[in-house]
């Protein structure tokens, strides 16, 4: 665990200054997990067929709307700054993604996982599980309220730290527009320095996973708004609408 | 086309936001009719992924592909075609479903250490036109097998679809 911040900077410096690309680079040894674990073939071309042309179906027996409410889901109040993402589910062709399942997952306020492999000495709050669902509405909306989640310490490099973030799982349509992400806050120091996030080397797809502050979102002496919204890949059944449940 | 979201890696920290109770059985394990369909996630040093997770979507045993919803309560909710297993301490997964009728598993993979999803198919032992290297064994006791290598000489093929 010798390795510094600014090796780590120094090696991602390195391989942007080559071509940006929008999509995350499997092979990007900053991130040290990935020296193992990215194919190192170009992926095969098919077309899809068959059940890849249908994401599954979630509907309201899957999901109570109690669940997109991170913060009322233990007796008490979970500690921390409370907030609310609020973003539309969009497929490649601008349509929203409707009735459709949203999963999310988080680190407490203090930077510390409700989840037994994470041993970063920082507080759990018993009030707080970092674990939320919803559908989208019939436009594409989605809403969470949670705890804004605090940064944490990992093992990657020396003083490693990742920006505070929310993970999100997504499905469209399609089972081929299957996406997890990771959403940023806005003017986080950390993103800059994150090998995760850098391994997105085209700064404007970057940007892309970083919320909007939206004070029109924001409640009076409750809560602090943020806008994210998600933009899925193209579909191919686009003579297809979604069906109704 | 509107630009897409990027992805980024399911961390190590997933299990308990998105496995389920009856995740990975599509129909109940040792029903009737039933098949199970398993193997290891594996990394380039042949070493089993713990933290991988895997979906799979498919037709049911008459090639429909089914549009119910009820996947995460699954009691009672029929054949939805669709489900999810986290790899456990040995990079192992498996699911008990049906044979498909249209003859493959569309499969997800996720895990830490990976920055975005693959995709990949399993196809049914003796499928025609089937990938090749992507069709599981048949093992003795009925189960299906097919190990998923992120990297090394028997590296999987994965998928790239059109708009993707």
């Amino acid at each position: 665990m010798t390795t510094s911040q600014q090796e780590i900077s120094d090696e991602i410096a390195k391989i942007q200054a080559g071509t940006p690309v929008g999509a995350p680079l499997l092979d990007f040894p900053p991130y040290r997990s990935t020296l193992l674990r990215h194919p190192t073939k170009e992926p095969r071309h098919a077309d899809p067929e068959g059940a890849e042309l249908f994401a599954p179906v979630f509907g309201h027996s899957d999901v109570a709307a109690i669940e997109a409410d991170l913060t009322v889901q233990r007796g008490g109040e979970p500690i921390g700054e409370r907030i609310r993402v609020h973003g539309r589910v969009l497929d490649g062709d601008g349509r929203p993604v409707r009735r459709q399942l949203v999963e999310i997952w988080q680190a407490n306020a203090a930077g510390r996982y409700s989840h037994q492999g994470d041993q970063h000495p920082a507080p759990l709050d018993p009030n707080f599980t970092g674990v939320g669902r919803c559908l989208t509405d019939d436009a594409g909306w989605y809403s969470f309220t949670s705890i804004k989640p605090g940064p944490y310490p990992w093992r990657n490099h020396h003083n490693a730290w990742r920006p505070a973030h929310i993970h999100f799982s997504l499905f469209g349509t399609d089972f081929t527009q299957r996406l997890i992400t990771q959403m940023y806050f806005p003017g986080d120091q950390l993103l800059a320095l994150d090998p995760i996030a850098q391994s997105i080397t085209d700064p404007a797809a970057l940007s892309r996973l970083v919320a909007s502050y939206d004070h029109s979102l924001s409640e009076h002496e409750w809560l602090l708004g943020y806008r994210w919204d998600i933009v899925l890949t193209g579909s191919h059944a686009t003579y297809l609408e979604p069906s109704d449940d | 086309m509107t630009e897409a979201t990027p992805g980024q890696t399911i961390g190590p920290f997933f299990h308990h936001a998105l496995a389920f109770p009856g995740d990975a059985e599509l129909v109940p394990f040792g029903s009737a009719g039933s098949v199970v369909l398993h193997g290891h996630v594996r990394d380039g040093a042949g070493d089993p992924v713990p933290d991988a997770m895997i979906e799979i979507r498919q037709t049911d045993a008459s090639g429909a592909v089914p549009g119910t919803g009820g996947s995460l309560r699954r009691r009672g909710a029929g054949f939805t075609g669709w489900g999810r297993c986290c790899t456990d301490a040995a990079g192992h997964y498996w699911f008990s479903t049906v044979e498909p009728g249209l003859p493959f598993f569309a499969v997800t993979v996720f895990a830490r250490g990976l920055l975005d999803r693959l995709f990949t198919r399993i196809y049914l032992p003796g499928t025609p036109g089937a990938v090749d290297g992507l069709v599981a064994e048949r093992e003795d006791d009925g189960r299906l097998r097919f190990d998923i290598h992120l990297q090394g000489p028997s590296e999987t093929v994965f998928l790239r679809y059109p708009r993707t």
